[in-house]
Protein backbone atom coordinates (compact mmCIF):
# COMPACT_ATOMS: atom_id res chain seq x y z
CA UNK A 1 0.00 0.00 0.00
CA UNK A 2 1.35 3.33 -1.00
CA UNK A 3 2.44 5.56 2.07
CA UNK A 4 2.35 2.11 4.38
CA UNK A 5 4.78 -0.35 3.28
CA UNK A 6 7.90 2.11 2.24
CA UNK A 7 7.27 2.64 6.32
CA UNK A 8 7.87 -0.75 7.15
CA UNK A 9 11.38 -1.60 5.97
CA UNK A 10 12.76 -4.07 7.98
CA UNK A 11 16.41 -2.92 7.44
CA UNK A 12 15.78 0.51 8.14
CA UNK A 13 14.30 0.06 11.04
CA UNK A 14 17.33 -1.98 12.41
CA UNK A 15 19.15 0.50 11.32
CA UNK A 16 17.54 3.49 12.94
CA UNK A 17 17.54 0.73 16.29
CA UNK A 18 21.00 0.62 16.26
CA UNK A 19 21.06 4.92 15.64
CA UNK A 20 19.11 4.94 18.98
CA UNK A 21 21.25 2.28 20.61
CA UNK A 22 24.60 4.80 19.98
CA UNK A 23 22.87 8.00 20.87
CA UNK A 24 21.55 6.87 24.56
CA UNK A 25 23.56 7.68 27.60
CA UNK A 26 23.73 4.39 29.82
CA UNK A 27 23.85 6.45 32.74
CA UNK A 28 20.02 7.35 32.46
CA UNK A 29 16.62 5.56 31.34
CA UNK A 30 14.17 7.45 29.03
CA UNK A 31 10.78 6.37 29.75
CA UNK A 32 8.58 7.64 27.00
CA UNK A 33 4.54 7.24 26.95
CA UNK A 34 2.82 6.88 23.41
CA UNK A 35 -0.18 8.58 24.26
CA UNK A 36 -2.13 6.89 21.15
CA UNK A 37 -3.21 2.87 20.98
CA UNK A 38 -2.49 2.63 17.60
CA UNK A 39 1.15 3.45 18.64
CA UNK A 40 0.90 0.44 21.08
CA UNK A 41 -0.45 -1.51 18.08
CA UNK A 42 2.32 -0.89 16.32
CA UNK A 43 5.07 -0.87 19.08
CA UNK A 44 3.77 -4.40 19.31
CA UNK A 45 2.52 -5.89 16.42
CA UNK A 46 6.44 -5.17 14.93
CA UNK A 47 8.13 -6.52 18.12
CA UNK A 48 9.70 -2.66 17.98
CA UNK A 49 10.37 -2.69 21.74
CA UNK A 50 12.84 -5.39 20.99
CA UNK A 51 14.89 -3.15 18.85
CA UNK A 52 15.22 -1.19 21.54
CA UNK A 53 18.17 -0.50 24.45
CA UNK A 54 17.39 -1.96 27.77
CA UNK A 55 17.43 1.56 29.29
CA UNK A 56 14.21 2.71 27.04
CA UNK A 57 10.82 2.14 28.08
CA UNK A 58 7.79 2.67 26.03
CA UNK A 59 4.87 3.07 28.10
CA UNK A 60 1.22 2.54 26.92
CA UNK A 61 -0.84 5.92 27.36
CA UNK A 62 -4.20 6.20 27.41
CA UNK A 63 -4.98 6.63 23.74
CA UNK A 64 -7.68 4.48 22.85
CA UNK A 65 -11.34 5.95 22.83
CA UNK A 66 -13.01 2.50 24.13
CA UNK A 67 -10.39 1.80 26.78
CA UNK A 68 -11.17 5.02 28.63
CA UNK A 69 -14.96 5.21 28.17
CA UNK A 70 -16.08 4.29 31.57
CA UNK A 71 -18.46 1.60 32.50
CA UNK A 72 -21.00 4.08 33.07
CA UNK A 73 -21.35 5.40 29.67
CA UNK A 74 -22.30 1.75 28.29
CA UNK A 75 -24.52 1.89 30.80
CA UNK A 76 -26.44 4.35 29.58
CA UNK A 77 -26.02 3.48 26.33
CA UNK A 78 -28.02 -0.08 27.69
CA UNK A 79 -30.63 2.05 29.41
CA UNK A 80 -31.33 3.98 26.13
CA UNK A 81 -31.73 0.80 24.39
CA UNK A 82 -34.19 -0.94 26.82
CA UNK A 83 -36.64 1.82 24.91
CA UNK A 84 -38.40 -0.11 22.04
CA UNK A 85 -38.22 2.74 19.46
CA UNK A 86 -34.59 3.56 19.42
CA UNK A 87 -32.15 1.74 17.55
CA UNK A 88 -28.49 2.11 18.52
CA UNK A 89 -25.56 2.72 16.20
CA UNK A 90 -21.97 2.14 16.88
CA UNK A 91 -18.55 1.59 15.95
CA UNK A 92 -17.56 -2.11 16.35
CA UNK A 93 -14.85 -1.91 18.57
CA UNK A 94 -17.42 -0.85 21.53
CA UNK A 95 -19.77 -3.56 21.08
CA UNK A 96 -18.05 -5.62 24.07
CA UNK A 97 -16.87 -2.68 25.92
CA UNK A 98 -17.39 -3.73 29.42
CA UNK A 99 -20.37 -1.89 31.11
CA UNK A 100 -21.21 -2.82 35.09
CA UNK A 101 -22.36 -6.31 36.54
CA UNK A 102 -20.72 -8.09 32.80
CA UNK A 103 -23.20 -5.88 30.59
CA UNK A 104 -22.26 -5.34 26.98
CA UNK A 105 -23.89 -4.00 24.50
CA UNK A 106 -23.24 -7.44 22.26
CA UNK A 107 -25.30 -8.98 25.26
CA UNK A 108 -28.10 -6.37 25.05
CA UNK A 109 -28.22 -7.06 21.58
CA UNK A 110 -28.33 -10.52 22.36
CA UNK A 111 -31.26 -10.22 24.50
CA UNK A 112 -33.35 -8.10 21.79
CA UNK A 113 -32.00 -4.86 21.86
CA UNK A 114 -31.85 -3.00 18.71
CA UNK A 115 -28.29 -2.67 18.30
CA UNK A 116 -26.75 -2.12 14.61
CA UNK A 117 -22.72 -2.23 13.76
CA UNK A 118 -21.59 0.65 11.54
CA UNK A 119 -18.43 1.72 10.33
CA UNK A 120 -19.23 5.30 9.44
CA UNK A 121 -21.55 8.22 10.41
CA UNK A 122 -22.86 7.93 7.35
CA UNK A 123 -24.50 4.83 7.88
CA UNK A 124 -26.54 6.17 10.75
CA UNK A 125 -27.89 8.65 8.35
CA UNK A 126 -28.44 6.18 5.73
CA UNK A 127 -30.72 4.12 8.77
CA UNK A 128 -32.50 7.20 9.86
CA UNK A 129 -33.82 7.72 6.24
CA UNK A 130 -34.55 3.71 5.69
CA UNK A 131 -36.21 4.68 9.23
CA UNK A 132 -37.86 7.25 9.96
CA UNK A 133 -40.23 6.18 12.61
CA UNK A 134 -37.05 4.50 14.70
CA UNK A 135 -35.42 6.57 16.76
CA UNK A 136 -31.95 6.62 15.25
CA UNK A 137 -28.85 7.21 17.89
CA UNK A 138 -25.18 7.05 16.98
CA UNK A 139 -23.16 6.50 19.95
CA UNK A 140 -20.43 9.15 19.04
CA UNK A 141 -17.40 7.98 20.74
CA UNK A 142 -13.75 8.40 19.69
CA UNK A 143 -10.83 11.51 19.83
CA UNK A 144 -10.47 14.51 17.39
CA UNK A 145 -10.32 12.28 14.70
CA UNK A 146 -13.93 10.64 14.96
CA UNK A 147 -15.14 14.18 16.33
CA UNK A 148 -15.26 15.88 12.42
CA UNK A 149 -17.57 12.97 11.32
CA UNK A 150 -19.76 13.29 13.63
CA UNK A 151 -19.97 17.02 13.23
CA UNK A 152 -21.05 16.57 9.48
CA UNK A 153 -23.42 13.93 10.45
CA UNK A 154 -25.46 16.35 12.46
CA UNK A 155 -25.15 18.86 9.85
CA UNK A 156 -26.50 16.48 7.25
CA UNK A 157 -29.32 15.10 9.04
CA UNK A 158 -30.72 18.99 9.69
CA UNK A 159 -30.05 19.87 5.89
CA UNK A 160 -32.38 16.65 5.20
CA UNK A 161 -34.76 17.08 8.18
CA UNK A 162 -34.04 14.26 9.25
CA UNK A 163 -36.04 14.09 12.95
CA UNK A 164 -35.23 10.68 14.22
CA UNK A 165 -31.56 11.09 14.07
CA UNK A 166 -29.67 11.91 17.46
CA UNK A 167 -26.22 11.59 18.99
CA UNK A 168 -25.00 9.85 22.18
CA UNK A 169 -22.16 11.96 23.18
CA UNK A 170 -19.00 10.65 24.46
CA UNK A 171 -15.86 12.78 22.47
CA UNK A 172 -13.30 13.17 24.48
CA UNK A 173 -10.03 15.46 23.70
CA UNK A 174 -6.64 14.53 24.12
CA UNK A 175 -4.72 17.84 25.01
CA UNK A 176 -6.63 18.00 28.35
CA UNK A 177 -6.30 14.12 28.97
CA UNK A 178 -2.80 14.75 28.45
CA UNK A 179 -2.55 17.34 30.48
CA UNK A 180 -4.31 15.55 33.76
CA UNK A 181 -1.65 12.85 33.45
CA UNK A 182 1.17 15.06 33.96
CA UNK A 183 -1.08 16.98 36.42
CA UNK A 184 -3.00 15.07 37.99
CA UNK A 185 -1.90 14.48 41.66
CA UNK A 186 -4.53 11.06 41.94
CA UNK A 187 -2.18 9.83 38.98
CA UNK A 188 1.02 10.77 40.43
CA UNK A 189 0.45 9.41 44.00
CA UNK A 190 -1.26 6.04 42.83
CA UNK A 191 2.65 4.91 41.82
CA UNK A 192 2.84 6.25 37.88
CA UNK A 193 6.19 6.23 36.42
CA UNK A 194 7.61 9.34 35.37
CA UNK A 195 7.43 10.26 32.20
CA UNK A 196 10.53 11.96 30.40
CA UNK A 197 8.52 12.46 26.54
CA UNK A 198 5.38 11.29 24.59
CA UNK A 199 4.94 10.16 21.44
CA UNK A 200 2.14 12.67 20.36
CA UNK A 201 -0.85 11.75 18.30
CA UNK A 202 -1.47 10.66 14.51
CA UNK A 203 -4.44 10.96 13.38
CA UNK A 204 -5.60 13.05 16.23
CA UNK A 205 -3.06 15.85 15.10
CA UNK A 206 -3.97 15.86 11.56
CA UNK A 207 -6.98 17.67 12.85
CA UNK A 208 -5.32 19.84 15.80
CA UNK A 209 -2.48 20.41 14.32
CA UNK A 210 0.71 20.30 16.63
CA UNK A 211 0.16 23.69 17.83
CA UNK A 212 -1.94 23.15 20.79
CA UNK A 213 0.65 20.30 22.09
CA UNK A 214 3.46 23.17 22.32
CA UNK A 215 1.52 25.31 26.16
CA UNK A 216 2.13 21.41 27.56
CA UNK A 217 5.58 21.01 26.40
CA UNK A 218 6.51 24.33 27.61
CA UNK A 219 4.32 23.71 31.21
CA UNK A 220 5.52 20.65 31.76
CA UNK A 221 8.91 20.86 30.55
CA UNK A 222 8.19 17.62 28.33
CA UNK A 223 9.37 16.89 24.67
CA UNK A 224 6.56 15.76 22.74
CA UNK A 225 7.15 14.31 19.05
CA UNK A 226 3.97 13.81 16.62
CA UNK A 227 4.42 10.71 14.70
CA UNK A 228 2.87 8.21 12.24
CA UNK A 229 1.38 4.77 13.23
CA UNK A 230 4.47 3.19 10.87
CA UNK A 231 7.30 1.03 12.51
CA UNK A 232 9.84 3.84 10.92
CA UNK A 233 7.78 6.54 12.20
CA UNK A 234 8.00 5.37 15.57
CA UNK A 235 11.36 4.26 15.79
CA UNK A 236 12.17 7.75 14.36
CA UNK A 237 10.14 9.34 16.77
CA UNK A 238 11.82 7.63 19.77
CA UNK A 239 15.12 8.80 18.24
CA UNK A 240 13.87 12.30 18.03
CA UNK A 241 12.48 11.88 21.67
CA UNK A 242 15.57 10.21 22.75
CA UNK A 243 17.84 13.21 21.19
CA UNK A 244 15.87 16.18 22.81
CA UNK A 245 16.34 14.90 26.17
CA UNK A 246 20.20 14.11 25.85
CA UNK A 247 19.97 17.80 24.86
CA UNK A 248 17.41 18.94 27.31
CA UNK A 249 14.94 20.56 24.57
CA UNK A 250 11.33 20.40 25.80
CA UNK A 251 10.12 21.03 22.30
CA UNK A 252 6.82 19.70 19.98
CA UNK A 253 8.39 18.49 16.85
CA UNK A 254 6.84 16.77 14.25
CA UNK A 255 7.86 13.54 12.28
CA UNK A 256 4.63 13.07 10.38
CA UNK A 257 4.91 16.29 8.31
CA UNK A 258 3.62 14.14 5.20
CA UNK A 259 -0.16 14.74 7.01
CA UNK A 260 0.30 16.78 10.10
CA UNK A 261 0.60 20.32 10.40
CA UNK A 262 0.66 23.15 12.50
CA UNK A 263 -2.85 24.60 11.96
CA UNK A 264 -4.35 21.17 11.65
CA UNK A 265 -7.12 20.63 9.15
CA UNK A 266 -8.85 24.16 9.41
CA UNK A 267 -12.39 22.49 7.78
CA UNK A 268 -12.86 20.03 10.36
CA UNK A 269 -11.91 22.14 13.11
CA UNK A 270 -14.39 24.42 12.05
CA UNK A 271 -17.00 21.87 11.86
CA UNK A 272 -16.46 20.63 15.23
CA UNK A 273 -16.81 24.23 16.61
CA UNK A 274 -20.21 24.79 14.88
CA UNK A 275 -21.76 22.41 16.89
CA UNK A 276 -19.70 20.97 20.03
CA UNK A 277 -19.40 22.51 22.82
CA UNK A 278 -16.75 21.73 26.06
CA UNK A 279 -18.47 20.08 28.89
CA UNK A 280 -17.13 21.04 32.61
CA UNK A 281 -15.72 17.25 33.15
CA UNK A 282 -16.16 13.90 31.51
CA UNK A 283 -14.98 11.06 33.16
CA UNK A 284 -12.54 9.00 31.70
CA UNK A 285 -11.75 5.35 32.82
CA UNK A 286 -8.61 5.65 35.04
CA UNK A 287 -8.08 8.66 34.67
CA UNK A 288 -11.42 10.13 36.86
CA UNK A 289 -12.86 12.94 36.01
CA UNK A 290 -11.26 15.06 33.99
CA UNK A 291 -11.57 18.98 33.32
CA UNK A 292 -12.85 20.54 30.17
CA UNK A 293 -11.68 17.19 28.39
CA UNK A 294 -15.26 16.16 26.99
CA UNK A 295 -17.51 17.72 24.22
CA UNK A 296 -21.39 18.05 24.20
CA UNK A 297 -23.42 19.46 21.85
CA UNK A 298 -24.44 22.86 21.90
CA UNK A 299 -27.61 24.00 22.89
CA UNK A 300 -28.96 25.42 19.36
CA UNK A 301 -28.42 21.01 18.16
CA UNK A 302 -30.38 19.77 21.53
CA UNK A 303 -32.71 18.11 19.30
CA UNK A 304 -29.89 16.16 17.94
CA UNK A 305 -28.53 15.34 21.37
CA UNK A 306 -29.52 11.99 23.01
CA UNK A 307 -28.96 13.09 26.76
CA UNK A 308 -31.25 16.10 26.08
CA UNK A 309 -33.94 13.96 23.97
CA UNK A 310 -34.37 10.66 26.21
CA UNK A 311 -33.43 12.79 29.53
CA UNK A 312 -30.85 9.89 30.22
CA UNK A 313 -28.74 11.02 32.82
CA UNK A 314 -24.73 10.94 34.44
CA UNK A 315 -24.20 7.69 36.31
CA UNK A 316 -21.07 6.48 38.58
CA UNK A 317 -20.09 2.61 38.50
CA UNK A 318 -17.51 1.26 39.85
CA UNK A 319 -15.17 -0.48 37.80
CA UNK A 320 -14.26 -4.33 38.48
CA UNK A 321 -11.29 -4.09 41.46
CA UNK A 322 -8.82 -6.81 40.35
CA UNK A 323 -8.85 -5.04 36.93
CA UNK A 324 -5.94 -3.41 36.64
CA UNK A 325 -6.11 -1.32 33.62
CA UNK A 326 -6.63 2.14 35.51
CA UNK A 327 -3.17 1.60 36.42
CA UNK A 328 -1.79 0.57 33.32
CA UNK A 329 -3.31 3.31 31.30
CA UNK A 330 -1.36 5.15 33.75
CA UNK A 331 1.72 3.62 32.76
CA UNK A 332 2.28 2.72 36.47
CA UNK A 333 1.57 -1.69 35.21
CA UNK A 334 1.83 -3.42 32.02
CA UNK A 335 -0.79 -5.96 31.07
CA UNK A 336 1.05 -8.91 32.40
CA UNK A 337 1.27 -7.68 36.20
CA UNK A 338 -2.84 -8.52 36.04
CA UNK A 339 -3.85 -11.74 37.31
CA UNK A 340 -6.55 -11.75 35.55
CA UNK A 341 -4.72 -11.25 32.35
CA UNK A 342 -5.05 -14.53 29.85
CA UNK A 343 -6.90 -16.63 32.24
CA UNK A 344 -10.29 -14.60 32.97
CA UNK A 345 -9.70 -12.00 30.85
CA UNK A 346 -9.29 -12.55 26.76
CA UNK A 347 -10.40 -11.04 24.11
CA UNK A 348 -13.58 -13.01 23.99
CA UNK A 349 -14.38 -12.29 27.41
CA UNK A 350 -12.90 -8.77 28.19
CA UNK A 351 -13.07 -7.95 31.78
CA UNK A 352 -11.81 -4.33 31.37
CA UNK A 353 -11.62 -1.81 28.59
CA UNK A 354 -7.77 -2.37 27.54
CA UNK A 355 -8.66 -5.78 26.48
CA UNK A 356 -11.34 -4.79 24.20
CA UNK A 357 -10.13 -3.04 21.60
CA UNK A 358 -7.55 -4.31 19.13
CA UNK A 359 -5.69 -0.98 20.18
CA UNK A 360 -5.92 -1.63 23.81
CA UNK A 361 -2.64 -2.28 26.09
CA UNK A 362 -3.80 -5.76 26.99
CA UNK A 363 -5.31 -6.84 23.94
CA UNK A 364 -1.99 -5.56 22.17
CA UNK A 365 0.00 -7.45 24.58
CA UNK A 366 -2.28 -10.92 24.63
CA UNK A 367 -2.35 -10.60 20.43
CA UNK A 368 1.65 -10.11 20.19
CA UNK A 369 3.48 -10.43 23.33
CA UNK A 370 2.10 -12.44 25.04
CA UNK A 371 4.56 -15.41 24.71
CA UNK A 372 7.81 -13.21 24.80
CA UNK A 373 6.74 -11.98 28.49
CA UNK A 374 6.00 -15.09 29.87
CA UNK A 375 9.43 -15.80 31.35
CA UNK A 376 9.25 -11.93 32.70
CA UNK A 377 5.75 -13.15 34.77
CA UNK A 378 7.44 -15.98 35.95
CA UNK A 379 10.29 -14.18 37.48
CA UNK A 380 8.31 -11.02 39.24
CA UNK B 1 -10.34 2.46 16.41
CA UNK B 2 -7.62 5.17 15.45
CA UNK B 3 -6.35 3.00 12.80
CA UNK B 4 -6.82 4.94 9.29
CA UNK B 5 -5.51 3.88 5.86
CA UNK B 6 -3.71 5.58 3.00
CA UNK B 7 -6.08 5.85 -0.19
CA UNK B 8 -6.22 7.38 -3.64
CA UNK B 9 -8.59 9.57 -4.95
CA UNK B 10 -10.30 7.61 -8.09
CA UNK B 11 -13.36 9.55 -8.91
CA UNK B 12 -15.01 12.87 -7.26
CA UNK B 13 -18.81 12.30 -6.74
CA UNK B 14 -21.15 14.81 -5.61
CA UNK B 15 -22.43 15.88 -2.40
CA UNK B 16 -18.79 15.33 -0.70
CA UNK B 17 -18.69 12.05 -2.10
CA UNK B 18 -15.63 10.29 -3.64
CA UNK B 19 -14.14 6.89 -4.45
CA UNK B 20 -11.57 5.72 -3.42
CA UNK B 21 -8.96 2.80 -4.13
CA UNK B 22 -7.21 0.84 -1.69
CA UNK B 23 -4.96 -1.74 -2.60
CA UNK B 24 -7.27 -2.16 -5.35
CA UNK B 25 -10.54 -2.47 -3.62
CA UNK B 26 -13.04 0.61 -4.14
CA UNK B 27 -14.50 2.22 -1.09
CA UNK B 28 -17.00 5.08 -1.29
CA UNK B 29 -16.16 7.53 0.88
CA UNK B 30 -17.02 11.66 2.29
CA UNK B 31 -14.44 14.15 1.25
CA UNK B 32 -16.77 16.83 3.31
CA UNK B 33 -13.79 17.46 5.34
CA UNK B 34 -10.88 18.09 2.86
CA UNK B 35 -10.92 21.23 0.55
CA UNK B 36 -9.39 20.74 -2.94
CA UNK B 37 -9.04 16.87 -3.49
CA UNK B 38 -8.25 16.19 -7.22
CA UNK B 39 -8.30 12.65 -8.93
CA UNK B 40 -5.19 11.02 -8.15
CA UNK B 41 -4.27 12.56 -4.52
CA UNK B 42 -3.76 10.41 -1.84
CA UNK B 43 -5.97 10.62 1.73
CA UNK B 44 -6.26 9.24 5.17
CA UNK B 45 -9.11 7.19 4.84
CA UNK B 46 -10.71 7.50 8.99
CA UNK B 47 -14.49 5.94 9.71
CA UNK B 48 -15.52 6.34 6.10
CA UNK B 49 -13.90 9.87 5.66
CA UNK B 50 -11.22 11.61 4.39
CA UNK B 51 -9.31 13.13 7.15
CA UNK B 52 -6.40 14.92 5.37
CA UNK B 53 -4.28 15.00 2.11
CA UNK B 54 -0.98 13.01 2.13
CA UNK B 55 1.42 15.12 1.15
CA UNK B 56 3.87 13.05 -1.11
CA UNK B 57 6.98 15.41 -1.34
CA UNK B 58 6.84 15.32 2.52
CA UNK B 59 6.48 11.32 2.16
CA UNK B 60 9.58 11.52 0.30
CA UNK B 61 11.54 13.90 2.25
CA UNK B 62 10.64 11.27 5.68
CA UNK B 63 11.48 8.51 3.68
CA UNK B 64 15.46 10.08 2.45
CA UNK B 65 15.79 11.12 5.97
CA UNK B 66 14.59 7.54 7.28
CA UNK B 67 16.88 6.07 4.71
CA UNK B 68 19.72 8.11 6.32
CA UNK B 69 19.24 7.28 9.65
CA UNK B 70 19.47 4.24 9.09
CA UNK B 71 22.57 3.94 7.53
CA UNK B 72 24.04 6.24 9.69
CA UNK B 73 22.90 3.33 12.37
CA UNK B 74 24.29 0.86 9.91
CA UNK B 75 28.04 2.25 10.23
CA UNK B 76 27.55 2.63 13.53
CA UNK B 77 27.39 -0.92 14.48
S1 LIG C 1 -6.07 -8.07 31.58
FE1 LIG C 1 -8.25 -7.60 31.59
S2 LIG C 1 -8.74 -7.35 33.72
FE2 LIG C 1 -6.53 -7.21 33.56
S3 LIG C 1 -6.09 -5.04 33.32
FE3 LIG C 1 -6.28 -5.87 31.28
S4 LIG C 1 -8.41 -5.57 30.75
FE4 LIG C 1 -8.28 -5.31 32.97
Amino acid sequence: MKFADEFRNKAIAQGIARAIGGEVSSQRAYRFMEFCGGHTHAISRYGLEDLLPANVRMIHGPGCPVCVLPASRIDMAIRLVDRPEVTLCVYGDLMRAPGSQGQSLLRAKALGADIRMVYSTLDAIRLAEQAPSREVVFFAIGFETTTPPTAVMIRIAEKKRLKGLSVFCNHVLTPSAMHSILENPKIRDTGGVPIDGFIGPAHVSTIIGTQPYEPLAEQFGKPIVIAGFEPLDVLQAILMLVRQVNEDRNEVENQYSRVVTREGNRRAKDEVSQIFELRAQFEWRGLGLVPNSGLKLKPAYAQFDAETRFAIHDLRVADNPACECCAILRGAKRAVDCKLFGTVCTPETPIGSCMVSSEGACAAYWTYGRVRDEPLRRTS
Amino acid sequence: MCLSVPAKIAKILPNDMAIVSIDGISLEISIALVDELEVGDCVLVHVGYALAKIDPVEAERTLELLQELGSAGERRS
